[in-house]
């Protein structure tokens, strides 16, 4: 650990500039697909995410069927091209796992009860990675099931929190990722508070752990704002934004 | 939903505007699509590109890492291409390894780009024999609605363009553009009844009995084909293919500058 780096100054300013529960500057962009059922393009500080969400449709392959509700099938890949060397395309043990967590966080939220024996398929794609990526493909992945219309309780905002060199910070960046000692990525259902993702590596302590979930929580909150917002701006006509002025 | 059937109205539908000299998107045979380019996409990658030929849209990117040349070309940097079609771009489209599609797709594309020299393979040996620049180029289908082909040469041919050798990255001295020597293009005809039609999206593509890819460097000289599906072109009609192919060439050209 090179404790020389200095992650937040003296000014409570970090390496970018950002304060220590600052979000990158994000964009959502929904309905970016003419294909897919439901997409979104989501872009936070130097990540680039696409997600597509295909479905219901038939399950494949049938085995997978349950006979009373959907399930929720969501592929996360990073494209070869998205990291500093080259990464082999196709599945790797961390893919599975990412796919995995995200199809049952998503599940929590869906309403799988309506579709049986179907299969929601999410693909997440990672077009650039700077580290957070697997909270920013939820985060898509949500807005773009919303876009296909897809009957769910709530989205999902998605957020990491992490520790490097001491300071608890909210969504590291690659930079401050390679000092991290710790990383917490979590999920939510805003309406609710339920956390419905959670992972964490590292160290932090009892109380660096309650700071962290907090920071989390409270910028999911500023993360769904964006959310509802890209999925205004996809559907509201004219007549309703006259609606707003007046 | 799966559209990988087109239906009979459909069908009849295209056929018989296309007697008429039109098509479904209000296009004439020889009509390109909106074509848009945009490289420096991704800030990870040597060069990259997203191109989109209407709703088919695709990104190329191009990644570089020292490695070791062929024993046959010592000295001689090393391409390879490879395609995903992965599950995202259309319904049909399944993930795991490469098929049959996306391994033609990419050696069509490969071909194109290799057989016209567009780069200067032998500026990327740093030591003959045992150290060269390897260039990986990835391509992923993010949207289809046809001719893959031309979208993917096209984000290929961009990503090429503009990238950039990160030799500092690697100890090998200062950064330096990727050495290219020209711009090849490739431009795809599908046959539908007795009518060859430029740029055909899916639905034409479902319906067409056969299609061919050329490629054409600035000079107008042909420096890559594949013929595809199991219809057949008469001479006459293969000479027609290479003419337009040319003349889109220059035309689409002029686009990525």
């Amino acid at each position: 650990m090179d404790s020389d780096i200095v992650m937040v100054d003296d000014k409570g300013k970090r390496l970018d500039g950002r304060t220590a529960d600052e979000l990158r500057p994000m964009k959502i962009e929904a309905g970016v697909l003419s294909n897919a059922d439901g997409s979104a393009y989501l872009e936070i500080g130097k990540n680039k995410v696409l997600a597509a969400v295909y479905g219901p449709r038939e399950c494949h392959p049938r085995h997978l069927q349950n006979p009373t509700r959907a399930i929720v099938q969501c592929k996360y890949n990073m494209q070869s091209y998205s990291v500093g060397d080259r990464k082999r395309p196709g599945p790797d043990r961390r893919s599975v796992e990412i796919s995995k967590i995200i199809s049952e966080a998503l599940e929590a939220v869906i309403q799988v009860e309506l579709f049986p024996r179907a299969s929601i398929d999410v693909y997440i794609e990672i077009l650039q990675a700077n580290a957070g990526t697997r909270c920013a493909g939820l985060t898509a992945a949500s807005v773009a099931l919303a876009d296909a219309g897809i009957p769910m309780r709530d989205l999902v905002p998605s957020v990491a929190v992490g520790k490097a060199n001491g300071h608890l910070l909210l969504d590291l960046n690659k930079e401050e990722d390679n000092y991290g000692e710790a990383d917490l990525p979590l999920a939510i259902v805003p309406k609710t508070n339920e956390v419905v993702l959670l992972q964490m590596d590292g160290h932090m302590t009892r109380e660096e752990f309650g700071t962290a979930m907090e920071m989390g929580v409270k910028a999911c909150h500023e993360i769904y704002e964006m959310q509802k917002d890209a999925l205004r701006r996809r559907y509201s006509t004219e007549a309703d934004e006259q609606e707003v002025e007046e | 939903m799966s559209r990988s059937v087109v239906s009979e109205i459909r069908r009849n539908h295209i056929y018989e505007l296309l007697r008429k000299g039109r098509r479904m998107d209000g296009r004439e045979p020889l009509d390109l699509r909106e074509i848009s380019v945009e490289t420096g996409v991704i800030d990870t990658a040597e060069g990259s590109a997203r191109v989109r030929y209407g709703e088919t849209e695709v990104i190329a990117g191009l990644k570089m890492a020292i490695g070791t040349p062929f024993p046959d070309t010592p000295n001689k940097g090393v391409l390879t291409t490879s395609m995903e079609l992965i599950p995202m771009a259309h319904p049909d489209f399944e993930s795991g390894p490469p098929g049959g599609d996306a391994i033609e797709l990419a050696r069509v594309v490969d071909r194109g780009i290799r057989e016209s020299g567009m780069v200067d393979v032998e500026k990327l040996c740093i030591t003959p024999g045992e150290e060269v620049w390897m260039c990986f180029i990835d391509i992923y289908s993010i949207n289809y609605d046809g001719n893959l082909f031309d979208a993917a040469a096209l984000a290929v041919v961009a990503a090429l363009k503009s990238a950039i050798v990160p030799a500092s990255n690697h100890d090998k001295g200062e950064d330096f553009p990727l050495p290219v020597t020209c711009v090849p293009i490739t431009a795809t005809m599908a046959k539908i009844e007795n009518t060859l039609i430029v740029d055909p999206t899916f639905d034409e593509e479902m319906v067409s009995s056969a299609r061919l890819t050329v490629t054409s460097d600035g000079n107008g000289d042909v420096r890559a084909m594949q013929k595809g599906k199991s219809g057949a072109f008469t001479v006459e009609e293969v000479n027609y293919i290479v003419d337009v192919a040319r003349e889109k060439g220059d035309e689409i050209r002029k686009i990525i500058g």
